[in-house]
């Protein structure tokens, strides 16, 4: 078995302003429901994080913009690693993400340990 | 309480005093003496007891035999009392003046030394769960080798070896550290934890003795809730869950040692005082900032005294079942975990997610599907269920199944019909 990083990405625009309590517990539901799903086939290494929407990018000549690119259409929400035989069953398991309500997407990759 | 069942009552609670008391006055190089005078007294208990009627205070009793049998071995064997005196903390040699205190404070530090020495990771779990039952609950060979359905010789080896092994790795019997015991009490829990499982999940049709095993697992952990240092919220949480699941001990099994599904339980026998300890427990548990898998099942345990099926229950324990996974897979929580996806998710989201689990050399794989599948498409159900039956050796399993096939068959002749 390898381990392959799930990225999931999507605009924040799509993401509801100001959730109330129950859609964030839907939400919450949602995404549990889903990795919950990946650990009970032992396909999960670790269930990773979400990240917060605002950071800075530090560029070269030690440039610091306010980052990421929340108007861009690809941001990275969060990461999961799941383990698999190979991509396609890892890309298999990244199937019902919840990220595609939201008109998201899901990249996976493998990891080279290094 | 009568003198027949005094004995017995009193060799559960006393036995691993004295053996305690005695091993961490010893060491760990002279376990099977403090065994053998722990038993000795027990043994002229019984004789004398059984002709003269009890004595005013049996436990006091006890404790004094003990006492003069150790002094009076001490006394005999003057080699031995060389050879120990070394490892006695009293500067004295003679034999007489050691002080072999059976206090309450004592008994307690002794229990708990021996509690974390009985656990000590050099042993493997089965070992170590062994000489728990051997050392701290008084199980002899033979009621070892019947819990564990091995024979007597594999047990002797097995309890030989371990001891060997905490003498050659020279374990001292001491009260842990503070520190010893934040590395060590997970090891300790886990053991416990091993230890309820093997009489609560035990295929052994012995129900006493495997009542025994839950029993004594609990009244282990209660020992570590009942000293400060080792009164943790990790510990709260194992106690709660054995709590809970002995609750239901009278409900899950019938007196042929068949086992009662959850949802077929008279729920009358539901033991409502375990219940309320199992919520306390919990509820101390809670006051730590960590949450361990102990937590999670005694979480799921809980929402599962709660009588009536609602939206609320299943939904919960789901999410306690997820996070359960996230921690540590474990097929029985994979199952299980799908089971409370059909109760709040519903089946056709539940038999998708089953069958990506996939499990297809466990009977309860087979088996939920079949029932999952029941009312779905009854002849699906039908074929999961003959594959559990055939992968299944309980004959009270078996007995379960060919039931359910039975009533699936019924189901879909009616459907079958004009």
């Amino acid at each position: 078995m390898k381990d392959f990083l799930l990225i999931y990405r999507t605009d924040y625009n799509n993401m509801p302003k100001n959730p109330s309590p129950e859609q964030m517990q839907a939400t919450t539901k949602r995404w549990m429901d889903w990795i919950g799903g990946i650990a009970a086939q032992n396909h999960l290494t670790d269930r990773g994080n979400s990240l917060i929407p605002s950071g800075k990018v530090l560029k070269a000549d030690n440039v610091i913009a306010d980052g990421p690119y929340t108007e861009i259409k690809e941001c990275i929400l969060g990461y999961s690693i799941v383990k698999a035989d190979s991509i396609e069953n890892a890309t298999e398991l990244a199937k019902g993400c919840p990220i595609f309500a939201v008109g998201g997407n899901v990249e996976v990759r493998e990891i080279r340990v290094i | 309480m009568k003198q027949a069942e005094l004995i017995p009552h009193l060799f559960r609670t006393e036995y691993r005093k004295i053996v305690s008391v005695l091993c961490k006055l010893f060491g760990i190089d002279h376990i099977e003496i403090a065994e053998d005078i722990a038993s000795d007294t027990f043994l002229l208990a019984s004789e004398l007891w059984g002709l003269k009627g009890l004595p005013e205070n049996p436990t006091a009793w006890l404790y004094l035999v003990a006492k003069n049998k150790t002094r009076d071995y001490l006394k005999r064997n003057s080699l031995f009392a060389q050879s120990i005196s070394k490892d006695l903390k009293h500067n004295s040699t003679i034999s007489e003046e050691i002080e072999i205190d059976l206090s309450v404070k004592n008994i307690n530090d002794s229990q708990l030394a021996m509690i974390f020495v009985v656990c000590h990771p050099c042993n493997p779990a089965e070992a170590r769960i062994g000489l728990a039952l051997n050392l701290l609950c008084g199980f002899g060979i033979d009621e070892i080798a019947n819990a564990f359905l091995t024979n007597k010789e594999v047990i002797y080896k097995r309890l030989q070896r371990a001891k060997e092994k905490l003498r050659t790795e020279k374990i001292k019997i001491e009260q842990p550290t503070l520190s010893e015991i934040d590395d060590r009490l997970p090891t300790v829990l886990m053991i416990l934890y091993l230890l309820f499982n093997e009489g609560y999940y035990s295929s052994s049709q012995d129900i006493t003795l495997r009542k025994d095993l839950c029993f004594e697992a609990m009244r282990l952990a209660y020992l570590l809730i009942e000293n400060e240092q080792t009164n943790k919220p990790f510990a709260n949480a194992l106690l709660s869950l054995m709590c809970f699941h002995s609750s239901r001990f009278d409900a899950r099994l019938s007196q042929n040692g068949e086992t009662i599904l959850y949802q077929d339980q008279d729920t009358s026998l539901w033991d409502q005082g375990l219940i309320t300890k199992g919520e306390y427990f919990l509820d101390q548990a809670s006051r730590g900032n960590k949450i361990s898998k102990y937590h999670l099942e005694a979480g799921i345990a809980y929402w599962h005294t709660i009588r009536t099926d609602t939206k609320e229950k299943w939904e919960n324990i789901l999410q306690l079942y997820n996070q359960l996974l996230l921690i540590e897979y474990s097929p029985i929580a994979a199952l299980n975990r799908t089971y409370a996806l059909a109760k709040a998710n519903g089946k056709k989201e539940a038999i998708i997610e089953a069958e990506k689990i996939n499990l297809t050399d466990n009977h309860l794989y087979h088996s939920l599907l079949g029932d999952l599948y029941t009312d779905v498409d009854n002849a699906k159900a039908i074929l999961h269920l003959q594959t559990a039956l055939a992968l299944t050796r309980s004959t009270a399993d078996k007995m379960l199944i060919s039931n359910r096939i039975l009533e699936c068959r019924k189901k879909e002749q009616q459907l079958g019909k004009p």
